[in-house]
């Protein structure tokens, strides 16, 4: 029996009283501007590559420019690795893991793993605030999420070192070689923690790619790793764009390609790697359902829309992005869901109270806004929250779509901003099969009060990551990683350190 | 059969056990016991209010989300003007408590005058919306306010355990009334919401209510008493749909009295039933509530929640009797720009 | 059904695209004929009392039916030649085959076909009981056991001595057993629960991927089959998998074992063809989740994986290994075997009250 308030109840009720029922979220109490003061933070006017341990200007000559998306003013000037500086750096870490890194015991691998864990959390307030300023989001996510997160996946898998022999029931284990690792822009430093870690901890050496719009807090990681004292060679990081990255994942010296972004992107990969026995893990995209039964904790649920949907502007490769309610309660949801969506805070990113960053990028607004008018094309309702945007920099409101249907572009393609799709199902099974209709398979969410439906739909649904009354929720302990065309292999927990191993 | 069964107007036989026992009884020559529903609460009694949830079956609470959206929203960061007029709101909205088997006229007079003029050397700064007292004591608060616009609320209904017979606790919400008492602090019983007799509990309430008069009505659910967030959530429906016109967390007395999540979960129940019928419930958390940072924390709560409209004494009351001078303290530590000292605020 | 103009003129050819051209070309012409007198093939007329053989018609599996590709296309393959090693029982047997037999040549319809029927039976598959579906692979056993020699048979025809048709045989059943008893085990030594740093409780656990591919080795034309086969399907996958090349006749026994077992149908899909044609459609079939893809040919295993980077597939290929290799229990079945197809799948959910 459906409990919550039906549209028609409501008006009835509002006959009744006459009264006009709307919430009012206005200025009666409005908060002042709380901005994280950058002046600790210290930026280079340039940066070079870090390879064999060193500071070195690229050999391509070639440096551009990173920019703050919420201003775009220029932040620095970083080094565009060409495929020679490519090569220095597996030829740095080829030397690295044969001479020292691999005969390392576990346990002094494990130290300077710790060290490097240990110097995150003392520098999170500088690596937090020019994460905001290099990629756009809110310093609180990255204050509270990314910078507790990246550090919590050092002190995880330094602890893994020395206990590798344990984690596959006695079977034997050992290191892959040089790792070539690519991320992307969304969560800079904490991709770099996904993926550095767990390739130290398994004895592997690092050629890291930061994603080209957001480098810099990779470039303070690699002065981090400098300070841990970590032997040279052991990480390297390279800066650039999709040829940097073409290079490194086709280098024939690269054991392990280790690539976190687009579909279209990680196919290329794959297919460029066909037939060299390199190893491959992909972290790809996602169109995950977030899926509302009628008997769902109502409140929690619109929360975790919200959060499934606007965390970080919506630049979640496992974002909750189309949303499966039960028809039964569109209504209300939808109600609850734009009273919530009027307290959301757009702004500068460095503003603690803001809720919503911006955009990452200029070509990103860019795509989410051809992708929105698809949407408006298709007859889709959208509702965008009244966020006034800001003159200057990359801004799109927190919005969503009533009215789609699954063959709309907006319920099929990842958007990759803070747009939802709203879409309504009867039964179990039909939520179960539209949520599963779909060539992706990162996560879901499933909010219901009644356990065996969580379990029947946690089995049923055809995600890595299901998320049970709860969203976006992440942990070093925990695998991360997709089925279908989300891409292969597993971030994270016992499991993922299959992905820097070769287990007999 | 107990008396205080008898005063209710719900009791119902529910099992063949019970019925044998009647029968045998002398009450076989009395009426045939009445036909009942199980639930009697919402929208029936009270013609739409509480129509949500015809079968009285609210949402379920998921505790761990509740408790993570109100601990974000903890961390918003108020500065200069903002915090300043948080504070004098927070001032404006408390309800200055003393509920102690030791309260005096003395006691009583002296919070009165702090309820007046929180700051001696600053009229600007308060009047506090209310004194709250046992009614014992709400002759002298009424002589001691009479002028100003502090309210004198009493605790009545048995408080704080609300154990009592109905006839009993009536009479005690009667007799506040009669003393003078602007607002009546009621107590549910916590037994009865949580062996599932609803009914019980929205009866007494809605008799509260009726005694009460033309003054306001708090139902304090004692929510550190009631087990877990869908209980919670159950009793604040149920006395809104009963009559309330105030729900409140706690009695001081238990703890965990007032939380930010149990707080955050009751201005959630509000909002529904701002949605169905248009009225406006007030909230006031109460107990536990200790320091400036904490008041501004509800207050963002009440702010995100349930927006403007709620952000006054009107709607929403802190009950605390340690909170007034943290908040004056920091409210003078932002005006001056230095740190304060315990004792140039005045401790009555 | 691909249809190709035909010469009418008979060709020698033992492979031949369209079973028409074969009916019209069977009169074969011997160009030694002209000018010399009737010559006959020499016939044993003491064999006229003796009862004429019934031959077998070899065909693939799919979906639980024996069928001929939907292309009319066909290989042949000859048997080995009787070596004098043979026991005379298995010798005697090994008499009751043709010299050579048609085996269907799967095209990539069928590879369609299959891939179909393997998706149709994944859900009830993947729905059993793991207790279950190992009792079904353990009945497999029973049925492959009961029918040693005739599995022996066929491989001593596909050139394998009788030793080593017997101890391949032998090996392939315990195989068998091995997964069986594997079914409702891998998933505790897989699974595992997390200790996130927050009030959640989080558990990861393997699940199957779908319909994977198998391109069996050549040799051992059993031994290959059964090890890349069962790990597959005891993961609560289902298989479409193409037999090796140069004794595809014991696939099609081994297939009438699982057709005589309880397996449902479509759990297991067995075509005949050549890797070389078929493999690039499985790579290419987006409804295939997995490949595990044995060939020689480097080329050949570059453009499978190649071709599996458009819907993402997790393909694995291998240089097939020898045949001790196939035979060494520490080499070529355990729990890698089975954790290849299989998804990471990671549940939260809250702690509260």
């Amino acid at each position: 029996m459906a409990h919550t308030m039906t549209k028609r109840e409501s008006e009835t009720a509002l006959e009744a009283t006459g009264a006009v029922v709307a919430l009012d979220f206005g200025k009666a109490w409005d908060y002042a501007p709380a901005p994280e003061s950058p002046d600790h933070v210290h930026i280079d006017p340039r940066y070079g590559l870090f390879i064999g341990g060193r500071w070195v200007t690229p050999r391509s000559g070639r440096f551009f420019q990173t920019i703050n998306p919420s201003t775009e003013e220029v932040l620095s000037e970083v080094a565009d690795a060409n495929a020679q500086d490519v090569d220095d750096a597996v030829k740095a870490a080829r030397e690295a893991y044969d001479t020292y890194w691999s005969r390392m015991r576990g346990a002094d691998r494990a130290k300077y793993i710790f060290r490097i864990a240990r110097a995150i959390q003392e520098k999170a307030r500088e690596l937090a605030i020019v994460e905001s300023m290099d990629g756009g989001k809110p310093i609180k996510e990255s204050r509270d999420i990314d910078l507790p997160l990246a550090a919590a996946h050092f002190f995880y898998h330094a602890g893994w070192a020395d206990k590798l022999d344990y984690a596959f029931h006695g079977r034997r284990v050992r290191s892959l070689g040089v790792a070539g690792q690519i991320i992307p822009w969304n969560f800079p430093l904490l991709m770099a923690a996904w993926k550095i870690a767990p390739a130290l901890a398994c004895g592997n050496t690092v050629v890291l790619k930061p994603a080209e719009t957001t480098p810099l807090t990779a470039l303070l990681l690699a002065k981090i790793i400098e300070e841990a004292e970590l032997p040279p060679g052991v990480v390297n990081i390279v800066t650039g764009g999709g040829e940097t990255g073409a290079a490194l994942a086709s280098h024939p010296d690269v054991n392990k390609v280790a690539f976190t972004g687009s579909t279209s992107v990680g196919k290329r990969i794959q297919r460029a790697i066909a037939g060299t026995h390199k190893r491959l893990s992909l972290e790809l995209g996602g169109k995950a359902a977030n899926i509302v039964f009628a008997d769902a904790p109502i409140d929690q649920a619109v929360d975790g829309i919200v959060n499934g949907i606007y965390f970080n502007q919506g630049h979640v490769c496992c974002a909750g992005s189309r949303l499966l309610v039960e028809e039964s309660v569109h209504d209300t949801i939808v109600k609850k869901l734009r009273d919530r969506m009027a307290t959301l805070r757009m702004g500068s990113p460095l503003d603690k109270n803001t809720d919503v960053g911006a955009i990452n990028s200029k070509a990103q607004l860019a795509r989410i806004q051809e992708l929105v008018a698809a949407g408006e094309e298709e007859g889709c309702e959208r509702y965008s929250a009244p966020c006034p945007l800001p003159s200057k920099g990359y801004w799109f409101p927190p919005t969503f779509f009533t009215g789609a249907s699954m063959s709309s572009r907006i319920a099929r393609e990842e958007i990759f901003g803070p747009v939802l799709t709203i879409l309504t199902f009867r039964t179990p099974d039909e939520a179960v099969e539209k949520a599963n209709n779909t060539s992706y398979g990162l996560s879901a969410g499933v909010w219901t009060d009644k356990g065996a439906k969580i379990f029947y739909m946690a089995t049923k649904l055809k995600a890595g990551v299901i998320w049970g009354n709860t969203f976006n929720k992440f942990d070093p302990t925990s695998p991360f990683g997709g089925y279908k065309e989300s891409g292969f292999g597993r971030e994270g927990g016992r499991q993922g350190l299959a992905a820097y191993l070769e287990v007999e | 059969m107990v008396a205080s069964h008898a005063v209710s107007t719900l009791e119902h036989r529910s099992d063949i056990g019970e019925t044998d026992e009647v029968l045998e009884s002398d009450d076989l020559a009395g009426p045939p016991p009445q036909e009942q529903p199980l639930f009697k609460a919402g929208a029936p009694r009270r013609g739409g209010v509480g129509s949500m949830y015809a079968l009285f079956a609210p949402p379920a609470v998921d505790a761990v989300a509740l408790e993570e959206r109100a601990a974000s929203l903890g961390k918003r960061s108020l500065k200069g003007e903002t915090k300043l007029a948080g504070l004098r709101l927070a001032i404006a909205m408390m309800d200055l408590t003393t509920l102690e088997g030791k309260d005096t006229p003395g006691k009583v007079s002296q919070l009165c005058q702090k309820a007046r003029t929180p700051l001696s050397n600053d009229p600007s700064v308060g009047p506090c919306a209310a004194i709250c007292v046992y009614p014992n004591h709400v002759v002298t608060a009424k002589a001691r306010l009479a002028g100003s616009t502090v309210k004198v609320a009493s605790v009545a209904t048995a408080f704080p355990s609300g154990q009592s017979p109905l006839d009993i606790k009536l009479a005690d919400t009667r007799r506040a009334v009669d003393f003078g008492a602007d607002e009546i602090d009621m107590v549910i019983d916590r037994g009865a919401m949580l062996v599932g007799d609803f009914s019980k509990v929205f009866d007494e309430i809605a008799a509260t209510k009726e005694a009460c008069g033309p003054a306001h009505l708090k139902v304090i659910l004692e929510t550190g008493e009631l087990g877990s967030y869908d209980v919670i959530r159950k009793a604040s429906e149920l006395a809104i749909a009963a009559g309330a016109d105030f729900i409140k967390t706690s009695t001081g007395k238990i703890q965990p009295a007032a939380t930010p999540p149990v707080t955050l979960l009751m201005l959630e129940v509000i909002r529904d039933h701002y949605y169905a019928s248009g009225r406006r419930i007030g909230m006031k958390p109460a107990g536990g509530v200790r320091t400036a940072k904490q008041a501004l924390h509800y207050l963002v709560l009440v702010k995100e929640t349930l927006g403007d409209a709620w952000l006054t004494p009107d709607l929403f009351r802190f009950g605390a009797s340690a909170l007034l001078n943290d908040v004056l303290m920091q409210l003078e530590k932002q005006r001056t720009g230095n740190y304060q000292a315990a004792d140039d605020f005045s401790k009555d | 059904m691909e249809k190709k103009e035909t010469s009418g003129r008979a060709t020698r050819e033992l492979e031949r695209d369209d079973a028409s051209e074969s009916a019209r070309g069977a009169s074969a012409v011997d160009s030694t004929r002209a000018g010399d007198a009737l010559r006959m093939k020499p016939y044993d007329s003491a064999k006229v009392d003796a009862r004429v053989r019934v031959n077998k018609a070899y065909k693939m599996f799919v979906g639980g039916a024996f069928v001929r590709s939907e292309s009319g296309r066909y290989f042949q393959v000859k048997g080995a030649p009787r070596e004098a090693d043979l026991g005379t029982e298995a010798d005697a047997d090994v008499d009751a085959d043709p010299d050579t037999v048609n085996v269907p040549r799967g095209s990539r319809k069928d590879v369609r076909d299959a891939v179909l029927a393997a998706k149709t039976a994944w859900t009830g598959w993947a729905k059993r009981t793991a207790y279950n579906r190992g009792q079904i692979l353990y009945r497999l056993a029973e049925v492959m056991e009961s029918r040693r020699p005739e599995l022996t048979k066929s491989l001593v025809r596909g050139g394998e001595t009788l030793t080593a048709a017997t101890s391949q045989v032998d090996a392939s059943i315990d195989r068998v057993v091995f997964y069986a008893g594997f079914a409702d085990k891998f998933f505790a030594l897989l699974a595992s629960s997390n200790p996130v740093a927050g009030p959640h409780f989080n558990f990861s656990v393997p699940e199957p991927m779908g319909t994977i591919g198998v391109i069996a080795p050549d040799r051992p034309a059993l031994l290959g089959l059964v090890s890349t086969v069962l790990p597959v399907i005891a993961g609560g996958n289902t298989c479409v998998a193409l037999a090796g090349e140069r004794d595809p006749r014991t696939s099609v026994v081994w297939s009438e074992c699982i057709a005589t077992s309880d397996m449902p149908a479509g759990v297991v899909n067995i075509l005949t063809g050549h890797a070389k044609e078929l493999a690039i459609h499985f790579a290419k079939h987006r409804e295939v989740a997995g490949m595990d893809a044995w060939m020689v040919d480097p080329d050949l295993r570059k453009a499978v994986e190649s071709e599996g980077a458009d819907s993402v597939k997790r393909v694995t290929t291998h240089v097939p290994m020898d045949a001790d290799a196939w035979a060494d229990e520490r080499k070529a079945q355990g729990l890698g075997w089975i954790e290849r197809f299989l998804e990471t799948k990671t549940i939260w959910h809250p702690l509260g009250l």
